[in-house]
């Protein structure tokens, strides 16, 4: 039933958006793997781990989307679930490790060996085993979020508050895992893995399998995301979003509504972090830096709040956009992206596709009301989109 | 006035007057002293030992660089003509140093002089003599200095010079040091109980940690009453000292304190009053250290005497330019976006960035030097607390700022129609104020104060292009902390939040303490989502 249901709500933008990732889901490793090096197809090593990294940061905007762009909830700390995943995941890595680091201790990961530990911490037992570590890939996040969103959204924290406290959260957990005693391996993170899953993860095939684990994450993340808001449920997220006190007095718990959908988006995001980590072969406390998470919600704004291929695509755009600029001309990326957030807000709040679905929509509505006009109906307003309009909006303020 | 002039007048001349004697008679003593000196380096050991007591006997500190040299082997003797010098290596074999005046006394070759030779009986003997030497040395610092030698080594050899001393001293302060010396020597050395008693008081009514752990010594190693007195000393210390301790936090807090309200401040305009969420804040700090730095660096650069003032130049300075940059960022980005709380914050985010690697492109991504000026370095002492000087400037001169700040929001017309177009502003509009204006010139002022904030945050801070990041969450934490639009609530929360900062410390460790401190926010926003102090009103926001 629930397959139907999400076929009965597939719309052509969403068709199109899962065809093109299914085909570079396809596509790439195949071009990589198949294809001779010195052919013009062929797709370097490289090009897959970065695309692959591209496919992850994608699905974290896609769960900041979630919450922001349906719910109203600006995180700034998304990159606090994000590395936790990731965090999840490198314990897993470390533990594969076993014999092959520098030490050779069988259970003890290098830094501890270093730091003179002369056993594993309670929270490092389960995470040789994949599935434990996979679960936990999710649930650390969630947990987390949990207990946040339940504090935050109970006694009702929202607007700029709730944003700037989850910055303090991720701070704080960037503070936290800086320190050494925190078992976590301190200012150098985790690294150095070997294998995953019993495969070399330096392999071009492990390689690829990562890309298309990552691209399968999310277009499974995309469809949960599209049936989520596509629901009841969704209707009452949005709702929350444009009249959050409206719609508490018209009987629904609202902070339920929350804590459902920031859990799963942390999750989601728990998920991108765990498929970051074994691509970039890294995890320190640096993921949790407050910028980091600020930066997503760029992206989520370039490519167009609540359209969730907006995200994906946003977060593609900007992330090639910084890969170029930070090789080609260094000192101008962090100038570009400045620019970048205050050009969007001023003059595309809504993002690309926001401004392209508004053009498209102005443009049929023109089409159909100058049909109904031969017969003698008047045009429809067009909804405002420059600049100009939303400067028009009286000042008032934010109380 | 003419009266005072002529007396200090007479007093000088008789300053000088009594130097030109002093300096006279010097020469004398030293005339008397040199033959006592050159002796030295006649006959054997026991000889030496015999001059040694002579030079100790004059009772003028002027031997002690002879004796010093002696006991270290430095001191040698020209064969030519018998003259002792201290002798160092180095010319053609050594250089020479007159052993009275220790002024230059040219080269020797190596072989022109010889070694006058010490062994450990008079180095021993040499020992001995120096403290009480030193004890009666005419300069009081060095009396000081050698009174607190003696407490410190504690050894009852010292304590008979001590006790010559004592009757001769003039100086109450350093007559105080010698007495708890003397204390401290006496209780080790093998005087009557009643004595010993006696100096267990002197001692304990120091109360520092030297005289802890001399007590402490003490109560290990005796029995009976002395133990007793040792160890009901040694409770009144350590409650002292723990009193100490927490005024030393507090201190500390304060200090901490005064740092986050001159950040938060400036955002407590355009947080707080005005509703604006301005993620460049901290840059604003930045930039004012870097205006800070350009002014002192054109003042090294073409008016070194005036590096004094540096600051007081660099104060308004700072404020225009912020101010003017935060006028600047109201009209062309801001404005555009009131109402829409968090497309400013993402806005001024994304400035941020911007001026921030413009400094860096300018500057350079190294920290810069930026210099105390004379009356801010140094410290001085409260009673067990060590007080810096830069620390106690930036405390006044927070809360200046927060002084003056609520002068202008209270007192001056365009403080009266700030807060009017906070509370309402179609009513302000309505009765002729010209609010966008108000806006820009509010938002200026906001940032203004980041600036000033920011040359006074360059005096305690790296100078680099992420000075200001440091500080925004921080700043955040304490409007939100203390309650949006309130600036009584921004001093409070600062404080508070510096001083229980500085409190969870020395249990927990600066990063756990920092990190408990923000938990404890987060969970007092859930308590209280408009701070400690709320404004009252039945507002419901969208």
């Amino acid at each position: 039933m629930m397959t139907s249901y999400l076929f009965r709500t597939l719309d052509a933008k969403a068709g199109v958006f899962i065809a093109i990732l299914l085909a570079v889901i396809l596509l790439v490793p195949a071009l990589n793997i198949l294809i001779a090096p010195d052919n013009f197809f062929h797709v370097p090593n490289y090009a897959v781990t970065l695309m692959g990294k591209y496919l992850t940061y994608a699905l974290l905007a896609l769960s900041v989307d979630l919450v922001w762009g349906f719910c109203g909830i600006l995180s700034l700390g998304h990159g606090a679930f994000f590395a936790l995943g990731g965090y999840a995941m490198g314990m897993y890595l470390m533990r594969q490790i076993g014999t092959r680091g520098v030490y050779g201790d069988p259970t003890l990961p290098d830094f501890m060996v270093f730091l003179n530990w002369q056993e594993l911490p309670w929270y490092w037992y389960g995470f040789d085993m994949a599935w434990f570590a996979f679960l936990m890939v999710m649930i650390a996040p969630g947990i987390l979020a949990f207990v946040f969103g339940w504090f935050a959204f109970r006694s009702r924290v929202t607007g700029v508050y709730l944003s700037i406290i989850t910055q303090a959260l991720t701070y704080a957990l960037l503070l936290a895992f800086f320190r050494n005693d925190m078992g976590f391996g301190g200012n150098n993170g985790l690294t150095d893995f070997k294998d995953i899953l019993g495969f070399d993860i330096q392999a071009s095939s492990t390689r690829a399998g990562l890309f298309v684990a990552s691209g399968l994450a999310l277009l499974v993340c995309f469809l949960i995301c599209r049936y989520v808001t596509k629901s009841k449920l969704g209707k009452v997220l949005v709702a929350v979003r444009d009249a959050e006190s409206r719609t508490r007095f018209l009987g629904y718990r609202v902070e339920y509504y929350k804590l459902f959908v920031w859990v799963l988006s942390a999750m989601m995001a728990g998920i991108a972090g765990a498929l970051y980590v074994p691509q970039v072969g890294i995890i320190n406390p640096g993921e949790f830096a407050p910028a980091n998470s600020i930066e997503v919600v760029i992206w989520v704004a370039v490519g167009g709040r609540g359209t969730l291929i907006g995200a994906v695509l946003g977060a593609v755009l900007v992330n090639f956009a910084k890969t170029w600029f930070t090789a080609a001309l260094p000192d101008v990326w962090l100038f570009a992206l400045g620019a970048l957030f205050v050009v969007v807000t001023l003059f595309l709040p809504k993002g690309i596709l926001g401004t392209i679905g508004d053009g498209w929509t102005a443009l049929r509505q023109r089409r159909v009301s100058s049909n109904a006009q031969a017969g003698g109906g008047k045009p429809p307003k067009t909804p405002p989109t420059s600049p100009a309009a939303a400067a028009n909006v009286d000042p008032q303020p934010a109380e | 006035m003419s009266l005072a002039r002529s007396l200090f007048a007479l007093l000088g001349l008789v300053f000088l007057l009594g130097v030109q004697g002093q300096s006279v008679q010097a020469q004398e003593n030293l005339d008397a002293l040199r033959p006592l000196v050159n002796n030295l380096a006649k006959g054997k050991y026991d000889e030496t030992q015999r001059q040694v007591e002579a030079l100790v006997a004059s009772g003028d500190p002027v031997v002690v660089p002879t004796l010093k040299a002696l006991r270290a082997g430095d001191l040698y003797v020209r064969k030519a003509d018998g003259e002792v010098f201290i002798a160092t290596k180095g010319g053609k074999g050594y250089l020479l140093i007159d052993p009275l005046t220790t002024e230059n006394a040219g080269e020797a070759g190596r072989r022109d002089v010889s070694k006058i030779k010490v062994n450990n009986r008079l180095r021993r003997v040499i020992d001995a003599s120096m403290g009480s030497l030193t004890l009666m040395a005419a300069d009081p610092k060095v009396r000081l200095a050698a009174a607190e030698a003696v407490f410190k080594a504690g050894d009852p050899e010292g304590l008979e010079p001590l006790e010559a001393a004592l009757q001769k001293e003039t100086d109450d302060d350093v007559r105080l040091v010698m007495e708890q010396a003397r204390a401290a020597a006496l209780l080790n050395s093998d005087r009557g109980d009643s004595d010993k008693l006696e100096a267990i008081e002197t001692i304990a009514s120091i109360g520092n940690r030297d005289a802890l752990s001399l007590l402490i010594g003490v109560r290990d190693s005796t029995e009976g009453a002395l133990q007793e007195a040792a160890a009901a000393a040694i409770t009144k210390i350590e409650k002292s000292l723990a009193m100490w301790g927490n005024a030393q936090n507090i201190w500390y807090g304060i200090s901490l304190g005064s740092v986050l309200l001159l950040a938060a401040i400036g955002l407590a305009i355009t947080f707080g009053v005005m509703g604006v969420i301005n993620m460049a804040h901290g840059e604003m700090v930045m930039i004012g250290a870097y205006v800070t730095f350009v002014v002192q660096e054109l003042i090294r650069n073409s008016a070194p005497w005036l590096f004094d003032y540096s600051l007081f130049i660099a104060l308004p300075l700072a404020f225009l330019i912020s101010g003017s940059i935060g006028v600047a960022v109201e009209r062309g980005i801001i404005r555009w976006l009131y109402g829409r709380p968090l497309e400013t914050l993402l806005a001024t985010w994304g400035l941020s960035l911007i001026l921030q690697q413009a400094i860096r492109s300018l500057f350079g991504p190294t920290n810069q030097q930026v210099g105390n000026p004379e009356w801010m370095s140094g410290a001085f002492e409260l009673g067990q607390l060590t007080i810096t000087y830069n620390r106690m400037w930036i405390i006044v001169f927070a809360l200046l700022v927060f002084a003056g700040l609520m002068l202008v929001l209270k007192k001056t017309p365009f403080g009266l129609f700030t807060r009017a177009v906070t509370q309402n502003r179609r009513m302000a509009a309505s009765m002729g104020i010209r609010t966008p204006w108000i806006d820009a010139l509010t938002f200026g002022l906001g940032s203004g104060i980041a600036g000033i904030a920011g040359v006074a945050l360059s005096q305690i801070d790296n100078v680099s292009p992420n000075l200001g990041q440091g500080y925004i969450i921080d700043s955040f934490m304490v409007v939100v902390f203390g309650g949006v639009g309130n600036l009584w609530g921004t001093l409070v929360g600062a404080m508070t939040l510096g001083v229980v900062n500085k409190f969870l410390e020395p249990y927990a460790g600066a990063v756990l303490g920092k990190i408990f401190v923000l938990v404890f926010i987060i969970l007092f926003i859930q308590k209280r989502p408009r701070g400690l102090f709320a404004l009252k009103g039945r507002a419901v926001e969208a």
